[in-house]
């Protein structure tokens, strides 16, 4: 019994130790390793994406081309922002398309009204969305469970009945908002681009680097969109690891002790719902920074329900989770819609033709216009048996090759720590 | 005039009279227990005086102020702490993130945006929370999942989060029920050491009465939704009143 | 005053499909604890179920008549349905005409059939898990059961007529006495409605007067008692998961006459249907049939003229103001019970 104080008073001083350190930019040990594995995946995506040469027949598979890692990040910030809400404090938002389309309405508005530089549009997204997001969960928020999600629900598909029709004067309706030659354009100055750009420099600009058989694309928009995603990322972990992303995890495990601890879980699950708005917000001011165009089928329920499975999939509650789970769905879904028979028969060339056709018969449901069958069963899949996501999954798949690898005591260690996290 | 005052408190659930007229005054820095048979309405009256009840008439006075009226949280940061009956922790968080939780809530009150700071850079409150867990044996515990704690550790660290908190005044809701043996006396141990340092009120529930008569200094006896006796132990252990409350009880 | 009783009228078949789906819903709230969201796709099998039977039925072989040729001069091509042929044309004609009635008949088996397999393999495993998992669990299946019934019968609404008696309208009016010409309401929709009424009261009926029912019934009220009792309640809830899905169906079948199914009209109705729910008050039945009913006739007189002058669009939010009104001001909804997911 003694031995064993000992043992852990003498863990408690490491302990403190490694708490006086400092840290860089305020994060510590592994959030250091994960910003950087960030960073460096971000900055090195058109590479790294593009890994087959072109002309390859397995260049179908690549995905470094600009408008699909834009999509990336940008949908890689909107699940950021709502990991904070469902994962932090597992309030089930199914409306925050409605911010997104919100912040895109601004920001062609801007592009309106002042100029095609993205940063004013950018502000006004992430104000008109936070301003939005607290109307819309001051209201929501006064229920909770199942009554919220259908709320959040309802306002969703509000604003979209209203963007498509009543409020056409501020949303062109079906047609969608986009500039047009007789808009104002007040601030705009002679000989600047007449499409986004971040002072004169536009966001379709490329830089196509070609080595040997492999082009890569180096994309302006992209990388203004990947640095931001990359600070939407830092102050996520910074939230996460915040008193304030504590209290959000106190309101998701037991809100009556909060309660009787002199807390009132009320505002801190508001200002998680506004500051995810804000990151919707600002996604959909990135998404018409990209392709000035807004239209209201962005706020539709489907959209919110995919802003909930790519945080679900990636793992709800972890860091680098909803960032993966966007990639993944952005890259699926661009990969399946574009695999038809013709490719599928390639595929299976080397297989007798009887097989080759029942092959395609049985694969072809699932591609090509079929992608939202597959996206479905993988929603319901991850669901069953992988609550956690490819996150918890990976925690999982290691735990095995521990097992394999250390004898019994490391692996309780390793479990403790596990639990620790 | 104690630091609780309780006066003329009436609570009916429809036809039931759950609370008739309730009197009581705790002393500051005193154990007070409440006994009563099942049904007497303790845990009513325990509710009342937290804010998730409101009485339907008479007053709720603490520390000089109404406490009717007020949200849970806003009672709690007036100075009163309540252990439950069944333990309410944050089973997702650490232990350790359990008793800072309460730190935090102590210093900066009901809400605020502490968004950027870093939780373990709060020098201040991780070594309150530490000193904390280690007054209750469970610093070697600190990073371990609340939920796979036993019951009694649970009970614990409850009651390690309530007293964080530095209460004027600690509401204790069964606190050794379903314990066995050996850990009622831990229990017993711990708030005669909380009680010995003099600087908070307790307000225990009880149906233990070895626990009731180890600790209080004045017991008031409940039935059915009156206070039939309040009296220093001695005098309540032969009372032909509390007798018959409890042997009334047994008969049934 | 005759206005208005249009208006109420030109309510009641949405009304009705709110009803019946907010019913199916809030029976599987109510029995197993699960929030449904592919509930909707039970009511678009419904009516693909009907589709499919009209299509069954109308299936034809060709025969060539050498006595008529067609505008090339080959040889005329004729189809004889099966159903004619077997029957006799008249016989199989009106048999052919009468597919969405008779679909009935196909549907209720099927719709049990796919609400069985539908709790027996998947929604039994989320009885313990939180909401927010049945949430996403079900949408994933709402997901892959449209897209299922897209694969099969294309994007496009597939027009399914009623029967030739029912088609058309009548002059309904007249028969309360107002005057000729001012209320004239399709048949099919007053069918729908009948329908929809008989398909509640076969439903109150069930739960009220057999044991079954009452057993259902206790368990609503409070499942853990009634698990304690030694009844095997698991087993009377995958029936009537099976009911909901069939209610739900049936209102699908009967719905094809007035909308042409297409494989999305199901996440159209059922997120109107969860907030009839909600408005109605989650876990009571009277609640879900009557604010079906009052948000369609809601619904239908938003969606007049005036009322679009009065405030342009309001037809299309109608619904969802009246919810947030209603969760605002009466949290558990018209006739909801304390402590239903309060949680």
């Amino acid at each position: 019994m003694t031995d064993q104080t000992q043992h852990t008073a003498a863990g408690a001083t490491t302990n403190r130790e490694s708490r006086s350190t400092g840290g860089f930019l305020g994060l510590k040990g592994r959030d250091v390793t994960l910003m950087i594995v960030v960073l460096i995946l971000t900055m090195a995506a058109p590479i790294i994406l593009n890994p087959f040469p072109q002309g390859s027949s397995l260049a179908q598979f690549n995905a470094g081309y600009p408008d699909l890692m834009q999509r990336f990040v940008i949908f890689g910030i909107l699940a950021i922002g709502f990991n904070i809400l469902f994962g932090l404090t597992g309030y089930l938002s199914f409306g925050h398309a409605a911010f997104l389309g919100v912040g895109s309405y601004s920001t062609v508005w801007m592009f309106k009204l002042l100029n095609y530089n993205v940063l004013p549009g950018l502000v006004l997204a992430v104000i008109v969305a936070a301003l939005f997001s607290l109307l819309i969960g001051y209201i929501s928020l006064r229920r909770s469970g199942i009554y919220f999600s259908i709320l959040t629900l309802a306002f969703a598909q509000m604003s979209f009945a209203l963007a498509y029709s009543v409020l056409t004067p501020i949303t062109n309706g079906e047609t969608g908002l986009q500039v047009y030659t007789s808009d104002p354009q007040w601030l705009r100055a002679a000989g600047s681009p007449d499409m986004p750009h971040l002072f004169g420099i536009t966001m379709r600009a490329t830089e196509t680097v070609r080595v040997g058989g492999w082009s890569f694309d180096f994309n302006f928009g992209y990388y203004f969109c990947a640095v931001v995603m990359v600070l939407a990322f830092y102050m996520a972990i910074r939230i996460f690891r915040s008193p304030f992303g504590m209290m959000l995890r106190a309101v998701k495990s037991n809100q009556q002790r909060m309660n009787y601890t002199g807390l009132n879980p009320r505002p801190y699950t508001l200002a998680a719902f506004v500051i995810s708005g804000m990151y919707a917000g600002l996604a959909g001011g990135l998404m018409a920074s990209m392709d000035p165009l807004a239209g209201a089928e962005r706020m539709q329920w489907t959209a919110s329900g995919e802003i909930v499975l790519m945080t679900i999939l990636g793992g709800a509650g972890t860091l680098i989770g909803p960032v993966l789970g966007a990639g993944l769905i952005k890259y699926f879904e661009n990969i399946f819609s574009k695999i038809n028979d013709g490719v599928l028969h390639q595929w299976f060339a080397f297989m007798p033709d009887g097989i080759e056709n029942a092959l395609v018969t049985i694969v072809h449901p699932f591609v090509g216009k079929g992608w939202h069958l597959t996206l479905g069963l993988m929603f319901m899949l991850i669901v069953c048996f992988l609550p956690g996501g490819l996150v918890e999954g990976g925690k999982r798949i290691a735990t095995v090759f521990r097992r394999d690898r250390k004898s019994g005591p490391v692996e309780q260690q390793a479990a403790q720590k596990r639990n620790a996290e | 005039m104690g630091i609780l005052e309780v006066k003329g408190v009436n609570k009916r659930f429809g036809g039931l009279q759950a609370l008739g007229d309730v009197n009581l005054s705790v002393k500051e820095n005193t154990c007070h227990a409440i006994i009563g048979p099942n049904g007497a309405g303790k845990s009513t009256l325990l509710n009342c005086l937290v804010g998730k009840l409101v009485p339907d008439t008479g007053s709720v006075m603490f520390d000089g102020n109404s406490v009717l009226g007020r949200k849970p949280h806003e009672i709690n940061q007036m100075g009163i702490s309540r252990v439950f009956q069944t333990p309410e922790i944050f089973a997702d968080l650490t232990v350790f993130e359990n008793v800072m939780i309460p730190c935090f809530a102590k210093r900066d009150g009901s809400f605020r945006m502490h968004a950027f700071e870093r939780t373990d850079s709060e020098t201040g409150i991780v070594d309150q929370a530490e000193r904390m867990l280690r007054e209750v044996n469970m610093f070697e515990k600190r990073d371990v999942v609340a939920s796979s704690l036993s019951r009694g550790d649970k009970r614990r660290l409850e009651m390690a989060m309530c007293l964080s908190q530095k209460p004027k005044l600690l509401l204790l809701d069964e606190p050794t029920a379903g314990m066995a043996r050996a850990d009622t006396n831990n229990t017993i141990d711990l708030l005669k050491t909380i009680k010995a340092k003099g600087d908070v009120t307790m307000c225990i529930i009880e149906h233990d009465m070895h626990v009731v008569f180890s600790l209080a200094d004045r017991i008031t006896v409940l039935a059915q939704g009156t206070p039939l006796v309040e009296d220093i132990p001695e005098n309540i252990k032969g009372h032909p009143k509390v007798r018959e409350a409890y042997l009334g009880e047994a008969e049934v | 005053m005759d206005a208005i009783f249009l208006q109420i009228l030109n309510g009641l078949d949405k009304g009705s499909a709110y009803a019946l789906i907010a019913l199916g819903l809030t029976l599987i709230f109510g029995t197993l604890g699960v929030v449904n969201f592919a509930h909707g796709a039970l009511f678009m099998i419904g009516a693909f179920c009907a589709v499919t039977l009209s299509r069954i039925l109308s299936a034809s072989f060709i025969t060539i008549d050498e006595t008529r040729t067609d505008f090339l001069g080959n040889p005329m091509e004729v189809q004889t349905p099966y159903a004619e042929a077997w029957f006799g044309p008249e016989i199989g004609a009106s048999i052919i005409d009468w597919a969405v009635p008779l679909s009935i008949l196909f549907a209720i088996p099927v719709m049990l059939l796919v609400g069985f397999i539908m709790e027996r393999g998947l929604i039994k495993y989320f009885y313990k898990r939180p909401h927010a998992d049945q949430i996403l669990v079900t949408f994933g299946l709402a997901i892959v059961l449209q897209e299922v019934i897209k694969y099969f019968y294309g994007a496009n609404p597939i027009p399914t007529p009623a029967p030739e008696v029912f088609r058309g309208s009548m002059d309904f009016g007249v028969m309360l006495g107002f005057d000729p010409n001012v209320i004239i309401y399709p048949i099919w929709r007053l069918v729908y409605f009948l329908f929809s009424l008989s398909i509640i009261a076969a439903v109150f009926g069930f739960l009220q007067f057999t044991t079954f029912g009452m057993v259902v019934r206790a368990g609503m009220a409070d499942r853990e008692t009634v698990g304690i009792l030694g009844i095997d309640i698991d087993k009377r809830f995958t029936i009537m998961f099976g009911i909901a899905a069939a209610v739900a169906g049936l209102a699908g079948v009967m719905y094809t006459p007035i909308n042409p199914p297409n494989y999305h009209m199901g996440m159209d109705f059922l997120v109107l249907s969860f907030v009839v729910v909600v408005v109605g008050g989650m876990g009571s039945l009277p609640g879900a049939v009557l604010a079906g009913f009052l948000l369609g006739i809601l619904e239908s007189f938003a969606s007049t003229t005036w009322a679009i002058g009065l405030v342009p669009g309001i037809n299309q939010i109608i619904i969802y103001l009246v919810a947030i009104v209603v969760l605002l001001t009466r949290p558990r909804g018209l006739l909801g019970r304390k402590g239903v997911m309060e949680e």
